[in-house]
């Protein structure tokens, strides 16, 4: 291991993962993974349940050791250099409990009485929309409020890494919205997120790069355009009674075309939205078919996510990636 | 919400400090200061700690006085405050330190708390600060009664009280981190506890002085965590049995402190090899 006065690491990466696996007992949760992120940037991590990404996120946070490869964060080892690293960082974990008997204030305080860059306990309150319950026992927050409560503390420390795990889950609309604003200005002061979501709404709103793991390994990376860009656009429709399947044209662009004989939807996966579709209703039109519930769809991250989940991924995203100063 | 101001000073001392072991009496300060909250919030907790230790003396005090053959040659007052000691190391520390960490283990507190600056040394001595507070408390005020009251008699040996107080109190508060392994909840902290509560309250020499006892028990019982301090805490007072002086109490006292050590560094390891942060998963 490095010694503790390590100078500041070549690359202007924040985070660095390298290979990393954790297994537990003979069960490998993690096999594998390596991405950077930029300071300044947020990386997405997005996957099903049971993919790995709390594995993954937990060796970056430095609460547990890889079973093998390398961590760094801020130039550091995590979880050998705890206590050099955990001063520049604030995490939010999925769940962390609160002391029920104590106000919000009173956590508050006392979470900013252990942090070596505390900001003002009022501002955050009031970043997190909480100074009204500021005097109210947290076991009577809603969920909603327990979770900015959460966000309030992982921001307390001013950190320049932040973790964030499913950070909106339980969170009305208007409050989701409100801690992404918060997030953006975070990122605009130019702190680093790593964020787990299972909105990808969330993934798309927020994220200048993400990943998506399936079964311990990342099966796709890049920007929202470049993982969706690796999924074909989707036309839909059902087949008009007297057709056969086998007399649909040719279409320009079509990877598959899919038919279910007994429902008689068809499913046609193109690269080329728009001649598929041109071309498909230069057949349909002449001969005056209507196709019912046509639906014609760019591809999107959900259909990048579907289609991981689904486990008819084909890999053509890059598996790692890494990012050039 | 809005957003957060930038105005933050980044101090860059913080990135190259050092210490990855040392503790911070800031972060125990403030994490113990919400314990205190939650202490006084907790009212089984106030009555476990404030209310019992006095009932339970008060019963103690009455059944040693009339009770001549107990005492011996020590002084009643030496004997009601050994068994205050004892009933403060059990019930205030160690049974209130049981529930607490497994309260704050089962409501995830822990789980957050190591998620930040503080280390897991620091964590257990704020969660701890609560019990040890009041407990030291608890025995001042009894020596002070003593002393006022029942012709309490001037130390032998100071040293040795303050050595056997103190490694109580550690020895107990690591028995209480060890004891929330097999504790799934806080109300089955009522029955986790006993075992160690039992043993230690009618085998220590307190209750039943070791001189009524046929030796070959003595014998074993000289090594519950709870028998050294008993017996560092009568020869701090009185010189022991023998009622020895100042520097022959120091000779005696070699095998207690050993088996108190003894246990401090037993209780350290348990507590390396079977704490848990986190509640199971069920």
């Amino acid at each position: 291991m490095t010694k503790v006065s390590v100078p500041a690491p070549r690359s202007s990466n924040v985070i660095e993962l390298h290979d990393v696996t954790r297994r537990y007992g003979s069960f490998e949760a993690v096999r594998g993974v390596s991405f950077s992120v930029a300071k300044g940037e947020l990386f997405a991590l997005l996957g099903t349940n049971g993919a790995g990404k709390t594995s993954t996120v937990e060796v970056v946070e430095g609460l547990s050791r890889p079973s093998s490869g390398q961590v760094r964060v801020l130039g550091h080892d995590p979880y050998t250099e705890r206590a050099i690293v955990r001063p520049r960082i604030g995490i939010m974990l999925q769940e962390a409990g609160f002391a029920g008997d104590l106000t919000v204030i009173e956590t508050m305080r006392m979470w900013a009485g252990t942090v070596s860059r505390p900001r003002p306990v009022a501002d955050v309150m009031a970043a997190v929309a909480l100074e009204h319950k500021a005097s109210t026992q947290v076991k009577q927050l809603s969920g909603g409020e327990r979770r900015r409560l959460d966000l309030a503390l992982a921001l307390l420390g001013s950190p320049d890494v932040v973790f964030l795990d499913e950070p909106t889950t339980g969170l009305d609309p208007e409050s989701r919205r409100n801690t992404w604003r918060l997030i953006r200005g975070m990122l605009a002061e130019g702190t680093t997120v790593l964020l787990t979501t299972h909105y990808l709404e969330e993934a798309e709103e927020l994220a200048d790069r993400l990943a998506i793991m399936h079964q311990g390994r990342i099966v796709a990376a890049g920007t929202v355009a470049e993982v969706v860009a690796a999924h074909p656009a989707r036309i839909t429709f059902q087949l008009p009674t007297g057709v056969a399947p086998e007399a649909l044209p040719a279409l320009p662009g079509a990877r598959s075309v899919h038919c279910d004989r007994t429902s008689g939807s068809v499913e046609i996966r193109t690269d080329a939205l728009q001649e598929s579709l041109a071309a498909l209703l230069a057949w349909a039109n002449p001969a005056g078919l209507v196709l019912p519930r046509l639906q014609a769809r760019s591809a999107s991250l959900e259909e990048a996510f579907l289609s991981v989940a689904d486990g008819h991924m084909s890999l053509t995203g890059p598996r790692t990636e890494k990012v050039s100063a | 919400m809005s957003t957060l101001s930038s105005s933050i000073k980044q101090s860059p001392s913080t990135n190259q400090s050092t210490p990855v072991r040392r503790l911070s009496l800031r972060r125990i300060w403030w994490l113990g200061r919400a314990e205190f909250t939650l202490f006084w919030r907790n009212k089984t907790a106030v009555v476990n700690a404030l209310v019992l230790p006095l009932v339970m003396v008060g019963a103690y005090a009455f059944y040693a006085r009339d009770n001549e053959a107990l005492t011996g040659n020590t002084a009643i007052s030496v004997y009601i405050l050994t068994g205050t000691v004892v009933f403060v190391l059990l019930l205030v520390v160690y049974y209130n330190l049981v529930t607490a960490y497994v309260a704050r283990r089962e409501e995830l507190m822990l789980k957050r708390l190591r998620t930040g600056e503080a280390n897991d040394g620091e964590i257990l001595a704020a969660g701890a600060l609560p019990a040890v507070v009041v407990a030291l408390a608890q025995v001042v005020v009894a020596v002070g009664i003593g002393a006022a009251m029942l012709d309490l008699p001037a130390p032998v040996n100071v040293v040795l009280l303050l050595v056997g107080l103190v490694g109580g109190i550690v020895v107990f508060v690591l028995l209480a981190a060890v004891s929330t392994a097999f504790t799934r909840n806080v109300e089955f902290a009522q029955i986790s506890t006993l075992p160690v509560l039992m043993v230690c309250a009618f085998g220590s020499g307190a209750l039943i002085p070791f001189s009524a006892l046929p030796d070959a028990a003595v014998q074993v019982l000289r090594f519950i965590p709870l028998a050294p301090v008993v017996e560092l805490l009568q020869l701090g007072w009185v010189g022991g049995p023998d009622g020895v002086g100042f520097v022959e109490a120091f000779v005696q006292a070699r095998k207690p402190v050993a088996i108190l050590v003894g246990w401090i560094v037993v209780g350290w390891l348990a507590l390396r090899r079977w704490f848990r942060w986190e509640p199971r998963r069920s």
